[in-house]
């Protein structure tokens, strides 16, 4: 509108004037579109979840048994259950898995979460059963550099942390590892490598206590009755 | 309208003689960022096609109803929309190419082509031209992101698609897939490109 119009007695009332009148055809479409972005969210949202969800628990075997072991456990057809449990540890709610065979916990699986170099790297975390040695460890989503920081997600650089204690905290170095807890940082991506070590000492150090305990309530039952075993076998 | 383009031009000079990046220089994040495997850059393309298209369709269909001060509201409006169902699509249906390409799909938002095809053609001309403009330009833009990702996936890790072109004996040049590779790549073909235009021109 021009300055001269709005000096304009009666003009400015018309109410086609007002912006929000003229704008009927954005406000028109803003509803459209919105109400059409919200049934493809309701429509779409529970396959991305599962997607999510899927890679997840595909995940788990490898991550307990080693990717070896994942694979004849699969081809031998065994059975093995994963159980979805929330832990409250350290002011962080953690989605851990619990998976059992035969009905004895072979290990679990803890999903966390922490800042790496560009964004916030999500990863999985495979401890025993006894949650004293790590069994695995696989990136769920990262944005990290590509061709440097991005290689926190290949298997040779993973396996790593595999059999690793987890009363020691990890610490990556650029140098050759040698401590038992040193993993070899990433060259040219210090910081990637550093963050990852990072989210898997801290939510290892929250959940240490919480999955032996919540181990030994499972065991409880058997526990009370020592003959238990013997009649088994 | 006697002056404005066919359905037909609109669609042929999007593919070449006004590519939208080798001609134009629009939407060149894309280019830059996405390019360094040709999957990536095949599913963008494919992305920006689709919102093009529907963005130039609906922005036909009301060019008499837009208000001059308010068109660049409207385009964004539908630019956004239909950006985010391909960006839920692909996170529900395409659930690794989502996590690959990252960013970068929400990002068609303020890619340039899309508003300035909104702009130039689909808020002026019936849907028929603004849609065969849609295909045309996204052809060229799919057209630009593959020569420049061929290039780059090549070199970079010895692969086309994900399938072994090269020996194993190469030595990957990961500056390639980097982002240095981009600019490399996209500089030098833009080059090429001018200088074969050049040469055209002196022929003539």
């Amino acid at each position: 509108m021009k300055p001269s119009e709005q000096t304009m007695p009666g003009d400015n009332n018309r109410i086609s004037n007002f912006f929000i009148f003229q704008a009927w055809l954005v406000l028109l479409l803003a509803s459209f579109f919105g109400a059409s972005l919200a049934g493809i969210q309701l429509t779409l949202s529970p396959k991305i979840e599962a997607n999510k969800l899927n890679e997840t628990l595909e995940k788990v075997p490898e991550l307990i048994f080693g990717a070896e072991a994942a694979q004849s456990f699969a081809e031998e057809n065994r059975q093995m259950d994963i159980e979805r449990q929330y832990i409250k540890a350290g002011n962080k709610i953690y989605s851990v898995f619990q998976a059992k065979t035969d009905d004895q916990t072979s290990g679990w699986v803890v999903k966390s979460s922490g800042q790496g170099y560009a964004d916030k790297i999500e990863l999985l975390v495979g401890v025993d059963a006894k949650a004293e040695t790590i069994s695995g460890l696989f990136i769920l989503d990262q944005k990290e550099t590509p061709g440097l920081g991005n290689k926190i997600m290949e298997q040779a650089w993973r396996n790593q942390f595999n059999n690793k204690s987890t009363q020691q905290p990890m610490t990556a170095v650029k140098t050759k590892a040698s401590a038992p807890n040193e993993i070899n940082a990433i060259t040219g991506a210090t910081i990637s490598s550093k963050a990852v070590c990072g989210i898997v000492n801290q939510s290892l150090n929250n959940l240490r206590q919480p999955l032996a305990k919540a181990l030994l309530n499972d065991q409880n039952p058997s526990d009370n009755q020592p003959n238990n075993h013997q009649e088994k076998k | 309208m006697a002056d404005q383009p066919t359905a037909f031009e609109r669609f042929t000079q999007g593919i070449l003689p006004e590519n939208p990046v080798y001609r134009q220089l629009l939407g060149l994040c894309p280019v830059l960022a996405v390019t360094n495997s040709m999957q990536g850059a095949m599913t963008m393309a494919g992305a920006v096609l689709f919102v093009l298209l529907c963005a130039n369709v609906i922005i036909s269909l009301i060019r008499d109803l837009l208000k001059p001060h308010l068109r660049i509201v409207i385009f964004t409006l539908t630019i956004a929309t239909f950006v985010t169902i391909v960006d839920r699509f692909l996170a529900a249906y395409m659930y690794q190419m989502s996590k690959s390409l990252g960013p970068y799909i929400p990002l068609i938002i303020v890619n340039c082509i899309i508003i300035c095809r909104c702009e130039v053609c689909a808020s002026k001309q019936s849907v028929i031209t603004a849609a065969s403009d849609a295909v045309g330009q996204s052809l060229g833009f799919a057209l630009a992101l593959a020569s420049i990702a061929s290039v780059r996936e090549i070199l970079g890790t010895g692969m086309f698609f994900g399938f072994r072109v090269l020996p194993e004996m190469w030595p990957d040049w990961v500056i390639m897939v980097l982002p240095p590779g981009a600019f490399l790549t996209f500089g030098l073909l833009l080059g090429a490109v001018n200088w074969i235009v050049a040469m055209k021109k002196a022929k003539d």
